[in-house]
């Protein structure tokens, strides 16, 4: 499935390349070159910062800048008082920083910075290894919060209330297969949601480009409602990179709340 | 058959997984609306089960669309 020349291959723009360093940069056999998805990394990384810093005044009337943060941390704080209760306060920094992360990281790989020449957005929630990390990050929070709390009682979550003895050899496999499947399914839903919204764009974008440089019929027959169904998708992404970070969130909260108070 | 081609349609049979998942999202969503303008007190409360209900069926789909990269990409 090469890419032809002069064809848009829509899997180019997930390829991570080393920025300055080389390929040759490693250490014990792993590339350290600072690549481009580091450095978006660490774009979202200062602008979350900046962003919330601005907010962080705490003016006894707040302005649009900090109404702004407030409404976000207020935001997650109300979910977590939801779901987990009064203990998932404690929780408030790490699911904000992940919902935060995870917003800002998809809304920056749709800004259009490919307009300026040399310069080509990269959404790094759109890899297995950046989601599966967040992904373990949470269960592996998951687990030390259950085993902190209730020891080898955390166990107890794989029987459910009220399971009928002669169940009991078929409910906690089931019940283990769908906690362990947990933190793939929570990477894998960013990521692919990610990807394919931009293999999408992608795709249409070669229609747009290749029914143009097929003369001025092909141009408005399919070159225009292509543009316009990019348009259209675009603004689809927006809501899907909102309520992919708000899912993730999500759900890294209700696993916290089963590790919590069992069920 | 060549293996190329059956690659291809498997990919192509993939994408129904697609199709279904947009019915089980629009059946989840759906039926919030319906009962949310029956009920429009409760529907601010129900927001956080709405969105687990539709990150499930989405996910279903999304797995339709792995399914068809990886035939596409990796077999």
């Amino acid at each position: 499935m090469a890419a032809d020349a002069g064809k848009v291959d829509p899997m180019k723009q997930f390829l991570v390349e080393p920025l300055f360093g080389s390929e040759t940069w490693e250490i014990a056999g792993y590339g350290i070159a600072f690549t481009n998805s580091a450095a978006w990394m660490a774009i979202t990384v200062v602008l979350l910062w900046a962003f919330v810093f601005g907010g962080m005044k705490r003016e006894l009337v707040p302005g649009r800048w900090q109404m702004a943060v407030e409404t976000f941390t207020g935001f997650i704080d109300d979910m977590l008082e939801a779901n987990i209760g009064k203990e998932g306060r404690k929780y408030l920094p790490y699911i904000f920083s992940l919902f935060m992360f995870i917003l800002f990281a998809n809304l920056l790989g749709l800004m259009p910075v490919g307009i300026i020449p040399g310069v080509h957005a990269f959404t790094f929630t759109s890899h297995f290894t950046v989601t599966g990390v967040l992904a373990v990050l949470s269960f592996s929070i998951v687990l030390i919060v259950g085993f902190w709390k209730h020891g080898f009682k955390f166990f107890s979550l794989f029987v459910p209330h009220g399971t009928p003895i002669w169940l009991m050899w078929l409910i906690p496999v089931i019940e283990l297969i769908s906690f362990m499947v947990r933190p793939f399914s929570l990477a894998l839903r960013l990521f692919v949601a990610m990807m394919a919204g931009h293999v999408l764009l992608k795709v249409l974008s070669s229609f747009v480009i290749d029914s143009i440089n097929g003369g001025a019929v092909f141009g408005a027959l399919i070159g225009i409602p292509s543009l316009t169904l990019m348009v259209a998708i675009s603004a689809l992404e927006i809501l899907v990179a909102g309520i992919q970070a708000y899912v993730f969130a999500l759900l890294t909260s209700l696993y916290i709340n089963d590790a919590e108070h069992l069920h | 058959m060549e293996p190329e081609a059956a690659k291809l349609i498997g990919a192509g049979l993939a994408a129904v997984g697609a199709g279904l998942a947009a019915t089980g999202v629009g059946n989840v969503f759906g039926s919030f609306l319906e009962s949310a303008l029956r009920n429009p007190g409760a529907a601010d409360g129900q927001q956080g089960r709405l969105f687990i209900g539709f990150a499930a069926a989405e996910l279903l789909g999304l797995l339709a669309f792995v399914v068809a990269m990886i035939l596409i990409f990796v077999v």
